[in-house]
């Protein structure tokens, strides 16, 4: 039985329908990533699963309809993206939750105190909850929710007023804590960024437009966009246009221009032609000419490098246009530059293929 | 020049003797302004906030009908108490025409919209996300308000110190009401308007200055409240 289940659960605003999710479970220890842009409805989403929005539909928790709203919302805990603290030490602040359902002081404090100290803040303890830094406060935001041992916990993109690398700190603590200290304690993670969803999450559920497109393992789902559109947003830049070429049970061979590539994915069964589509951080560069141990491999002339975050984005003219990202070090040891000719190789398990059409 | 100057000599002679009918009035002033002030704040501070939260029907009228009545002429609403607590008004029988608790019914009409509105203002400006957070972890809805109220406290602090000041220094109600009998129902503002109808400055003067002095001290107090908070 599921510890949260969601069927045709809708969320309105002024007679729109905001966010959509035809079925949703969430397992206890599980962490499921709500990702998509901004305005994309995640929010309404998360708001709905706590009962903390009205929605059409069903929703279940330990498959019995959520009836008593109270009674459901001191089982879970909620962190929104900014820290919402009072005006009271760091120590009251953790407790406030624990208070409200009446535990008492003593037990309240010791509770708050662990928390604190899972993420690494006890010392904080005594300091106002004004006081603090954003990472420290979000930081006592989530041990209020973490002392209140939920079943479920929601974070609204709690990284998302920090700084890099505050953000970063926070998150690799908040992994370790969920994983070590939390381990049967379900996660929703509302979030438009991919590294925070790969970082945490087991499932992602892909958000767009209002509703959710797709769910599945975080692996999947990135290697495995059901469109193009979901394929923009997880961040498959390269997005082909092939035919088949010819199929066998172990490879099907395509054309993209003038080029053969190769794929173990079976074709999808259309009329359209298919959408080739290839991470690019899967496509790996190198200045070795002639054959290459991959079976894609293609002589490609450099059109663009340009730095995007710790990564390097190169654009490649193979005869069609491709995409890869190297890491700075990477760039740096190739020295790469614009005009050169260098080999982009890939393996035959990375493309996905889409019949074409699908998502348009 | 010289009645300004007489009065004045008056007063502190007056004030340094400690005068009975100053005095008398001074208390009387505290007790019915005092007691009318804790009563809007005991009654207006929940109303307030359920003002400030609720999302109901009529509830723009309602706060229209507050904020006209934080800007009520006292002498309406004492000829409003005035006949309910005549002998043949409504509220006859509870014998209060002509005494303080008429007063503190007629200040604390005047008192009570002030600290409604303005405890609506200060729990509306609270962040909605922090009331989302507070529901989000598990607060009754009276939980939320108690949280809330405690989160605006300074800016409910001038809501009581904006009502004290009002009906401290109001006098057509008191006056319609009390009907300003000495020792009793005399209060500063009645006094002062007494002996300034019958030229005895002196003693006019010697009233108004504790009452300002009275406003003056409970402004200060709450200003080094607030400030204190801030700092």
């Amino acid at each position: 039985m599921s510890l949260l289940e969601a069927r045709d659960l809708s969320v309105e605003r002024g007679g729109r329908v905001v966010a959509r999710v035809d079925h949703l479970t969430l397992e206890a220890g599980e962490t499921l990533a709500i990702l998509g842009p901004n305005g994309a409805g995640k929010t309404s989403l998360l708001l709905a699963l706590a009962s903390l929005l009205p929605a059409r539909g069903e929703l279940l928790a330990r498959g019995e309809p959520i009836r008593d709203l109270l009674a459901y919302r001191r089982r879970i805990g909620v962190v929104f993206q900014r820290p919402l603290l009072l005006d009271r030490s760091a120590l009251d602040n953790a407790m406030l939750g624990l208070a409200l359902r009446g535990i008492p002081a003593k037990t309240a404090r010791t509770r708050a105190h662990a928390a604190l100290a899972r993420l690494g803040i006890a010392e904080l303890a005594d300091r106002s909850g004004t006081d603090l830094s954003g990472g420290e406060a979000q930081r006592v935001s989530i041990a209020r929710a973490l002392a209140l041992e939920p079943d479920l916990l929601f974070l609204d993109e709690p990284f998302g007023g920090l700084d890099a690398p505050a953000r970063d700190r926070l998150i690799a603590d908040l992994g370790r804590v969920l994983r070590d200290s939390a381990p049967s304690v379900a996660t929703i993670l509302v979030t438009h960024d991919r590294d925070e969803a790969l970082a945490l999450a087991d499932r992602v559920a892909v958000v767009m437009q209002g509703r959710v497109c797709q769910q599945g393992r975080a692996a999947e789902v990135f290697a495995r966009p059901v469109d193009e559109t979901v394929a923009a947003f997880v961040g498959v830049e390269n997005v082909l246009a092939a035919t088949v070429e010819r199929a066998t049970d172990e490879i099907t061979t395509l054309r993209v221009g003038e080029a053969l590539v190769s794929v173990t994915e079976p074709p999808p069964v259309t009329t359209d032609g298919v959408l080739l589509l290839i991470a690019p951080d899967d496509i790996v560069i190198s200045r070795q000419h002639g054959p290459s141990s991959e079976r894609n491999a293609f002589a490609g002339r450099i059109t663009a490098i340009e730095t995007i975050g710790r990564r390097v984005r190169i654009a490649l003219d193979c005869g069609f246009p491709l995409v890869a990202h190297v890491t700075h070090q990477a760039a740096r040891d190739l020295a790469l530059t614009r005009g050169e000719t260098v080999t982009a190789s890939f393996k035959a398990t990375v493309p996905h293929l889409l019949a074409r059409g699908r998502g348009n | 020049m010289e009645l300004i100057v007489d009065g004045i000599t008056e007063a502190l002679r007056r004030l340094a003797a400690l005068d009975a009918d100053v005095r008398d009035a001074a208390l009387a002033s505290l007790v019915v302004s005092g007691g009318a002030t804790a009563l809007s704040l005991i009654t207006g501070i929940p109303l307030g906030a359920l003002l400030g939260l609720g999302r109901f029907r009529g509830r723009s009228l309602v706060l229209s009908l507050v904020n006209t009545g934080m800007g009520i002429p006292p002498v309406a609403v004492g000829l409003f108490v005035a006949i309910l607590v005549w002998r043949s008004g409504p509220f006859g029988g509870l014998d209060w025409y002509c005494t303080r608790a008429a007063m503190i019914a007629a200040q604390y009409l005047l008192a009570a919209p002030t600290v409604v509105g303005l405890t609506a203002i200060a729990i509306q400006s609270v962040d909605p996300m922090l009331r989302l957070q507070l529901v989000a972890l598990g607060a009754t809805r009276w939980q939320l308000l108690w949280i809330l109220v405690r989160e605006t406290r300074l800016l409910l602090l001038t809501a009581a110190m904006a009502a004290f000041g009002a009906v401290i220094s109001e006098v057509g109600a008191s006056l319609m009401v009390g009907c300003n009998i000495k020792g009793d129902t005399r209060i500063l503002t009645t006094a002062i308007v007494l002996d300034t109808g019958r030229g005895e400055f002196g003693g006019a003067i010697a009233l108004a200055l504790i009452l300002l002095a009275v406003v003056f001290a409970v402004n200060a107090l709450t200003t080094w409240a607030q400030q204190r908070r801030v700092a």
